[in-house]
């Protein structure tokens, strides 16, 4: 049985690599917010309040090139809705948790630590406090998350755009889904997926970013049958 | 006023991952939705990867000799192999800066 600290390490050790993408498109992120001209202190807030990567970048172009902010708000709501399937797979783990405790944990949750923490919960069910794990995953997103889009903000660009670092983003996430291309009912649900998610990508309020994943789980549901 | 619209988007934002942690109930999702669920890493994340490769800056789709298809490729065969996240996607973005900086220069 593994301690709340021990726990907590391996979480922020599962996540830290994609630091390495995450760290750069937050500088990208903060730059580009105070380069469409906002105050420096609402592209930051946004770190703060939202704590969502491109939908934060989405919010604040939207707004610059004219959209009302209702529907800047709304896409961010959509773009973000995403959440929900996270949290939908999570819950089984952390429904021990006081209601308190759940509304706090929530805060933290993201795409690269739900995908961590949910490997590590997979593998690792019998744990008693699996929850620091997602704390851990959590924490050190927000932390380098605040400190990337502070850079960006306070220090401008620095990072080169030739280098197209935003390139990494997409990169990260082929990372945490690659094993998975091994199984070919996996392998179906992501083709379906990203084909949905090229054919739907004008859609309004970016709504992509949910419509395909549902369709894939209707795929997914389709493929559970047909194994029966 | 800016701050408003932030503020209701964080609430937004926060509502959709707090939902489903807090409000509902293991007993409430069925063992065939529970099964359905098993999939939503892979359901997910390529609506992030595809775009981000095959979607420019301007919306459009890109060329298909475009280098970050190549970059792609080989960010998946690396972490395939390596099963390391930095490998990954360092294999991706060197290939890609080989590319661009070098052949296409």
């Amino acid at each position: 049985m593994l301690t709340k600290k021990q726990l907590f390490t391996r979480g922020m050790l599962d996540i830290s690599p994609h630091m390495l993408s995450v760290i750069p498109f937050g500088i990208i992120c903060g730059a580009i917010g105070v380069e469409l001209g906002f105050h420096p202190y609402l592209v930051y807030a946004m770190s703060f309040i939202i704590f969502g990567g491109a939908s934060q970048i989405v919010f604040l172009q939207l707004l610059s090139g004219g959209a009302s902010s209702l529907v800047a708000v709304a896409s961010v709501g959509i773009i973000n809705s995403r959440h929900l399937l996270y949290g939908a797979v999570l819950s089984e783990y952390l429904e021990k948790l006081s209601f308190i405790k759940k509304l706090l944990i929530s805060y933290v949750v993201v795409d690269q630590g739900f995908a961590e923490s949910n490997k590590f919960f997979k593998k690792n069910r019998s744990e008693e406090f699996l929850h620091y794990h997602l704390i851990g995953t959590g924490c050190t997103m927000w932390v380098c998350w605040q400190i990337a889009t502070l850079s960006g903000i306070v220090l401008g660009s620095f990072v080169p755009e030739e280098l197209g670092l935003k390139f990494a983003i997409p990169l990260t996430f082929i990372a945490i889904v690659v094993h998975d291309l091994k199984k070919l009912d996996h392998v179906i649900v992501m083709i379906t997926c990203g084909l949905s998610s090229l054919l739907f990508f004008d859609a309004p309020f970016k709504s992509y970013i949910i419509i395909s994943p549902i369709i894939a789980l209707f795929v997914a549901a389709l493929l559970l049958r047909l194994k029966k | 006023m800016t701050l408003t619209s932030i503020i209701f988007a964080g609430i937004l934002t926060y509502l959709t991952r707090m939902t489903m942690i807090a409000l509902i109930s293991r007993d409430m999702l069925g063992d065939k939705i529970k099964a359905v669920l098993e999939y939503v890493p892979s359901a997910v994340f390529p609506a992030i990867i595809f775009p981000g490769i095959f979607i420019n800056d301007f919306g459009t789709f890109i060329e298909m000799n475009d280098p970050k298809i190549f970059g792609a490729l080989v960010a998946v065969i690396v972490g395939y192999f390596s099963k390391n996240i930095i490998a990954t996607i360092s294999a991706g973005l060197v290939s890609y800066w080989f590319l661009i900086f070098v052949v296409f220069n």
